[in-house]
């Protein structure tokens, strides 16, 4: 604790004959604070003191008293607010030399009663200040923290002919060292990866930085995912700090032969659904970055028409519900094997999480997924063309509608079937700006267009959930009557303008799926 | 009107000529409503809703057109419509607008003989 050293003076020489003006202390009569330990007698005896307290006399083995006492302070008056002692106003000798009277120990006492409430106030405001700037430094670094992250994941998904791919990622608050990444490799090779780095905030994101930088450097020159990462491991271990390490999953694929080579540096074990169930991919390697000459075993895997590869970080298999039990491995295998392959896999598996967490559970870790699915046979088939995030603004809807239009536009719609999907298209989104995500700049709504042998499908999801009551079938009469208010076409426009509509809610997110028959006229 | 062209009314052989310009949604409503006022200011014996200008009609704006065809009601005033696109004249039909309202394939039509048409007459 520092006393208060405005009152204090060392006296280094006399003042001149009785000044009838108040001397400010100059600069050579201020004394330096003197800190007092906490454990330091004098602080237990000023605490129960009433009133001020004279040193001269004061009979304490205390190396603060000691101390006040060279420096020249003849009485201590505690500061007490609340039972609290907050500070100590230390006093130096008289200038007139006299000892201090009664009536002056009764204004200090005083003095201190009124002082210590407004110093308190003083030290609580200060107190707060630093809290809030210590809050402000961790935010500001959770936030670098993110931006490593976003800038370091890939911005674009490559369009592979015959397959489907997908990511999801999601940090948690405390942003963690999920990464994923798709490598364009020579020969029209893929390369996928995922990783998790331990730690959280700017130290893993600036980890994730380097291995991603690393191992993409690397994967052009090996075709091997083994050789990738022990050159990977190499490269990172002399400089990984302590206590840090990297597991990273990394496969390559050949999109024509559907043949994936991979290797695992201690990665959460991948899954890939197939038609005779799930397989695990196993393949055994340390994680990056713990030790050096460490060998990668590879293995390989054929994709099959309609096989499903999901890549997941410890997030989803870690997640607890609120008895604190993890929603574990063997249930995610059997969440892949039930749940459609695909971009429908993440929507599905994270429905799964969120069951299991509760509704208004804090996600604990960054959640990452990564699907790659290889276009099934026959009629079923679809390859998304079309996929955006759209701002809930008044007047967006038209520039989607365009959007699909044109890109749709050439597959066998007629310009009368393409007008209707335009004004399905628009209504559909309209609605969900305003009724799923109330028109609020930070909720937009997703658009995704998939284009299969027979049909075209949009998806426009939102933020909301559908109405509990059926919506109004709209009747004009009743509407010219005044009988029903005259909105309310939305929706039966888009019925009626579509082959096919379904609604979905799923993870908090409501769905609205508009399908065109191709051919048709 | 997002066009930020202006909805006009003239007079034409008694019948009231609403040019609808632009988009016919939301923010379409003033302007709507504005000319209306105006159309029936002039005491017509019809009222046309011309949206050969028209680019885009959304439900909101197909609940403007509503809006005009229950005060036309009120004042049992005909109203009619011409310059549809054929998507919009299909959407008129599936709501069945165009059972209230008269529909014309062009204004020469629409304001000398507004009973052959494709539409029915208000009723």
């Amino acid at each position: 604790m520092a006393t208060l050293t405005g009152s204090l003076r060392r006296r280094r020489h006399r003042r001149v004959a009785a000044s009838p003006l108040p001397v400010a202390p100059t600069a050579s009569e201020q004394v330096a604070p003197v800190d007092i330990a906490p454990n330091d007698p004098l602080l237990a005896y000023l605490q129960s003191a009433h009133g001020p307290v004279d040193l001269e006399t004061l009979d304490l083995d205390s190396s603060a008293l000691s101390e006040l006492r060279a420096v020249g302070v003849k009485l201590s008056v505690p500061l007490i607010s609340q039972g609290e002692l907050i500070g100590v106003l230390n006093v130096g000798p008289r200038r007139s030399e006299q000892d201090y009277s009664i009536d002056d120990r009764r204004l200090l006492d005083s003095l201190a009663t009124q002082a210590a409430p407004a110093l308190r106030v003083g030290q609580l405001v200060r107190q707060q200040e630093a809290e809030a700037r210590t809050r402000q430094r961790f935010e500001q670094e959770l936030e670098v923290a993110r931006l490593i992250q976003k800038n370091f994941l890939p911005h674009d998904l490559p369009q592979l002919e015959g397959w489907d791919v997908a990511a999801y990622y999601q940090p948690a608050r405390e942003v963690g060292g999920d990464f994923y990444d798709v490598i364009p490799l020579p020969g029209g090779h893929v390369g996928f990866v995922i990783g998790d780095v331990t730690d959280k905030g700017v130290p893993a994101a600036l980890v994730m930085a380097a291995t991603r930088s690393v191992l993409r450097a690397f994967a052009q020159q090996s075709a091997a995912p083994g050789t990738v990462l022990e050159r990977v491991n190499e490269h990172l271990h002399p400089d990984m700090p302590e206590k840090m390490f990297v597991t990273c999953f990394y496969g390559v694929l050949d999109p024509r032969s559907g043949v994936l080579r991979f290797a695992n540096a201690g990665h959460d074990v991948p899954y890939l659904k197939t038609a005779g169930g799930c397989v695990e991919l196993r393949a055994r390697g340390m994680p990056l970055g713990l030790m050096p000459g460490m060998a990668y075993e590879e293995k390989e895997v054929v994709f099959e028409a309609g096989d499903s590869l999901l890549l997941h970080s410890d997030g989803i298999v870690e997640a607890h519900d609120p008895a604190r039990q993890m929603f574990g491995f063997e249930t995610l295998k059997a969440a892949v094997a039930r749940h459609p392959g695909g971009t429908e896999a993440i929507a599905r598996v994270l429905a799964d999480v969120r069951q299991h967490t509760g509704p208004d559970a804090e996600q604990e870790d960054d959640i990452t997924m990564v699907t790659v699915q290889r276009w099934p046979d026959g009629p079923g088939r679809e390859r998304i063309v079309l996929d955006l995030d759209v701002e809930s603004r008044e007047g967006n809807e038209r520039g989607v509608a365009a959007q699909v239009a044109a890109e749709v536009s050439g597959l066998g719609l007629s310009e009368a079937r393409l007008d209707r999907l335009r004004t399905a298209v628009a209504e559909a989104t309209m609605n969900a700006m305003e009724h799923g995500n109330s028109y609020r700049a930070d909720l937009p709504v997703r658009v995704q267009v998939s284009v299969g042998p027979e049909q075209v499908r949009v998806r426009i999801s939102d933020h909301g959930q559908p109405g509990p009551e059926p919506v109004e079938q709209p009747d004009l009469e009743a509407k010219l009557a005044g009988l029903q208010r005259p909105r309310g076409w939305g929706l039966f426009l888009i019925k009626a303008m579509v082959d096919d509509l379904e609604e979905t809610t799923s993870d908090g997110r409501h769905t609205v799926q508009l399908t065109m028959r191709r051919g048709e006229q | 009107m997002t066009t930020g062209t202006p909805t006009t009314v003239r007079q034409r052989d008694g019948v009231a000529v609403i040019d609808v310009r632009g988009d016919v949604d939301s923010r379409a409503e003033e302007a709507l409503d504005a000319a209306w006022n105006e159309a029936l200011a002039g005491r017509p014996s019809a009222v046309a809703l011309n949206f050969s200008d028209t680019g885009y009609i959304n439900s909101t704006g197909i609940a403007l057109v509503v809006g005009i065809l229950a005060a036309a009601r009120a004042q049992r005033l005909p109203v009619r419509a011409f310059g549809l696109s054929p998507h919009y004249l299909e959407i008129f039909e599936i709501t069945r607008l165009a059972d209230f309202l008269t529909i014309s394939a062009d204004e020469d039509t629409a304001i000398d003989d507004p009973g052959n048409t494709t539409g029915r007459e208000h009723r």
